[in-house]
């Protein structure tokens, strides 16, 4: 009996060593991959402030593309390891932004022709500034990483206190890149281009391009019954958007009451325009086709005053059809103002609307005069494609400028690209290969 | 011995088909009422594809998907036969299509439901153009399409170059030896042959394709520009660890912070590093990522990537009743969604 109980405990001892032995494994496991991405990074910020170092002393032009390509290279490396830092949870985003600044900033002037627009003394203040601020993160970084080193300091430590997210959060990591973070929200800005590079969020654009007088409730509610083509709004719930959203909005929630399910849509307070709308309703074996589908979309537009939309794509997934709509202006497709539906295909009824971007970019007198015509633009194309249509558009470019631009679908092989030539200097604005449909992999 | 029978039992079928072939010349076209346009998935697009491929107009996969190259077939057949080029399949293009090809349904479903590599050339025997079971994974050396000239002639079947036998070292057997049917330990059933010229099994051995395709023809699938199947899958695993049992617009709201937080400067740029950024999502931590998602929370990440965001531009949510985080509760808040609230 007794040997029993001494065997069972020295099992149970074995069995437990070797849990913990493995528990340990892991754990140092990941310690690791947290020390190797904090210690990466602090060396890939050394790498920043040296590199933009570098840039300021050169004098030739040929190297100054290269090494400001680099820069951008590097601050991408710093984005990724800070990515696999649990910083989640902690103010930690103006340096983050910061490194995405002077990746933008570097981004810009590499792939510029600097024979033609060579470096302005602004853009070399500007530069100056950011390898300043670049020395004083470097700095702040290298005093946690010292700190890590000299202490022992355990990123898991970290973790868990984040875990617990007992406050105040007082770990001398944590400390460090508060710290730091502070320091990098007093930096000053760097002058971008006269547009501010598009990294203004969504809302901010459509906060400034709403138009119309504020509407109450009832007349929001008013708007929503029309929108939705709906004959009673019973039971109807409205709550008002918060401060985190740029514009002001009222949510509404309504019972559907034929599908039993809710439509939940967001109503402007100024202007009272209809920003999104989803029915969650669950959506029967198909009966309508997608053309028939579109139609439908179609009618919708229509009646609710969206007017000069033109579809331009339409997909199915499942039993529902998605259908992209954009503001034609002179027959000439503005993609940066588009409105998507979504179509059930068992009833035809509007499922989803979108008007996101046809709300931040509003109707406006662009210029759609082509300086090039569709020969000479095609003569810009690579010779191996084989040019199937064309129209003429105006895209948002990577610069976030809206650019008028002669748009090309080709083929090669059994690809499809688009390509968006600019109709006043030939550029090639954006080449995308579309996407084939995907087989299903098993 | 058995090879000699699946000899004989490919002869039963050629002669079977000839025999068919010329007691029916064309089929009886399946197309429904349907307009059917690019975007379209369903067993009409497979008839389109398989038609168009029949004389040549059409080199891709036959798999339901009206893509892009499906779209450009139908506006070289429309404008090679004087019909509007509009890319739209309506009742004209389709009675034409019916007159000049031929489409054996039962062949193409079969092809599709077997999961095979095959094409669907006009006079070109089927047995040579289909690849073995399961073949459509494997990489199959391209296929020779017809030359473009060839096509250009007459709306009659051409007689393209057939694929290449694909070259899969383990399998045995060239094509042209392959049974047609399924293994050969399938026993043929003892059925009076409907033939009288030939008394040895029928074709009747193959599995019959149910009549009417309930199983969706589903062997490739649309996906939004810029995203594979699989990242979505996996959006849709941490949609369903995070808010499952939430309302379905909750879950569109969640898959839109992913998005958003790829779009933003101070996240990660791609969905995956978002999601799996530590402490970013409790699923991960917990590891309730890894669950089966449902198809709602798919759905949920569809919309969210047609550009669907019910927070207007949240970046972070938290759940009011276990967040203990100052910090969470200092961000601006933009609204409540079920057991969430969604902030900047």
């Amino acid at each position: 009996m007794i040997g029993l109980l001494v065997a069972g405990v020295i099992g149970t001892a074995f069995w437990g060593f070797n849990e913990n032995q493995e528990k340990n494994a892991v754990m140092m496991q990941s310690e690791n991959n947290y020390q190797r991405a904090f210690h990466d990074l602090s060396f890939q910020i050394d790498l920043l402030h040296d590199e933009i170092g570098s840039t300021l002393a050169m004098n030739s032009k040929d190297r100054l593309s290269p090494s400001l390509a680099e820069v951008w290279r590097i601050t991408s490396e710093a984005q990724n390891d800070l990515g696999q830092l649990p910083l989640v949870l902690m103010p930690f985003s103006k340096t983050e932004d910061f490194l995405q600044k002077i990746g933008d900033f570097s981004y810009e002037h590499a792939i510029k022709d600097l024979d033609q627009e060579p470096l302005t003394d602004e853009n070399y203040e500007d530069l100056e500034m950011l390898y300043g601020q670049a020395e004083e993160i470097q700095r702040e970084l290298r005093q946690v990483q010292s700190h890590v080193l000299n202490d022992q300091l355990r990123w898991l430590d970290v973790d868990k206190e984040l875990q617990a997210q007992e406050e105040p959060m007082d770990s001398p990591i944590i400390n460090g890149f508060k710290n730091m973070d502070e320091k990098v929200e007093g930096f000053k800005e760097v002058h971008f281009g006269a547009d501010s590079s598009g990294v203004s969020a969504n809302d901010e654009e459509i906060n400034e391009n709403l138009n119309g007088d504020e509407v109450d409730e009832d007349k929001a509610m008013k708007i929503a019954e029309d929108f939705l083509d709906l004959d009673s709004l019973e039971g109807i719930e409205m709550t008002e958007t918060g401060e985190g959203l740029a514009y002001e909005a009222y949510s509404l929630m309504i019972p559907d009451i034929e599908h039993g399910t809710t439509i939940t849509m967001d109503i402007t307070k100024k202007g009272g325009h209809p920003v999104w709308m989803l029915n969650e309703r669950d959506v029967e074996e198909e009966s309508l086709s997608l053309n028939a589908a579109s139609e439908k979309a179609k009618q919708f537009l229509k009646k609710n005053d969206y007017t000069n939309m033109q579809l331009v794509e339409s997909k199915q997934y499942d039993n529902v059809g998605v259908f992209q709509f954009v503001e034609m202006e002179d027959d000439v497709r503005i993609y940066s103002d588009e409105i998507v539906l979504e179509v059930a295909l068992d009833e035809g009824d509007i499922i989803g609307f979108e008007g996101f971007a046809h709300l931040a970019h509003p109707e406006g007198d662009r210029d759609t005069e082509l300086t090039m015509s569709r020969e000479e633009a095609e003569e810009e194309l690579n010779p191996n494609l084989q040019i199937r249509e064309h129209h003429v558009a105006i895209i948002e470019n990577q610069q976030g400028e809206e650019v008028l631009c002669h748009e090309f679908y080709g083929t090669k092989g059994n690809d499809t690209f688009r390509v968006f030539i600019n109709a006043e200097n030939g550029r090639e604005e954006i080449v995308e290969k579309l996407a084939n449909p995907e087989p299903v992999y098993q | 011995m058995m090879k000699r029978k699946s000899y004989r039992r490919l002869w039963t079928v050629v002669i079977l088909l000839c025999f068919i072939s010329a007691m029916n010349p064309t089929s009886v076209g399946a197309f429904s009422d349907q307009i059917i346009q690019k975007g379209a998935t369903g067993d009409d697009v497979v008839e389109l594809q398989a038609r168009l491929q029949y004389n040549g107009f059409y080199d891709g996969t036959i798999d339901g998907v009206f893509g892009w190259q499906t779209y450009w077939s139908v506006k070289e057949f429309q404008e090679e036969f004087g019909l509007e080029v509009d890319g739209f399949v309506g009742t004209d293009m389709k009675t034409m299509l019916e007159k000049a090809t031929e489409y054996d349904k039962e062949f193409v479903h079969r092809m599709l439901n077997e999961g095979r590599k095959f094409t669907y050339y006009g006079g070109v025997d089927k047995n040579i153009q289909k690849g073995p079971v399961g073949s459509k994974e494997k990489p199959i050396p391209p296929a020779e399409k017809p030359s473009p000239e060839a096509r250009k002639e007459a709306p009659a079947p051409k007689q393209p170059q057939p694929e290449a036998p694909p070259e899969d070292p383990a399998a045995e057997e060239t094509p042209a030896e392959k049974p047609p049917e399924t293994p050969d330990e399938a026993p043929a059933p003892e059925e009076p042959s409907p033939s009288p010229e030939v008394d040895v099994p029928a074709p009747a051995e193959e599995e019959p394709v149910p009549q009417d395709d309930d199983i969706n023809i589903e062997k490739a699938i649309n996906v939004p520009e810029g995203y594979s199947d699989n990242d979505i899958r996996i959006m849709a695993q941490a949609v369903y660890g995070e808010a499952r049992g939430e309302p379905y617009v909750g879950q569109v709201a969640v898959a839109a912070v992913i998005l958003n937080r790829v779009e933003s400067s101070t996240f990660p740029n791609t969905a995956s590093d978002v999601i799996f950024e530590p402490r970013a999502f409790t699923a991960v931590a917990d590891g309730q990522i890894w669950m089966d998602p449902d198809e709602t929370s798919r759905k949920a990440v569809i919309d969210a990537i047609n550009g669907q965001d019910p927070t207007g531009h949240a970046l972070y949510y938290f759940n009011p009743v276990t967040a203990t985080s100052d910090w969470i509760w200092s961000r601006p808040q933009i609204k409540q969604i079920g057991k969430h609230i969604f902030c900047k």
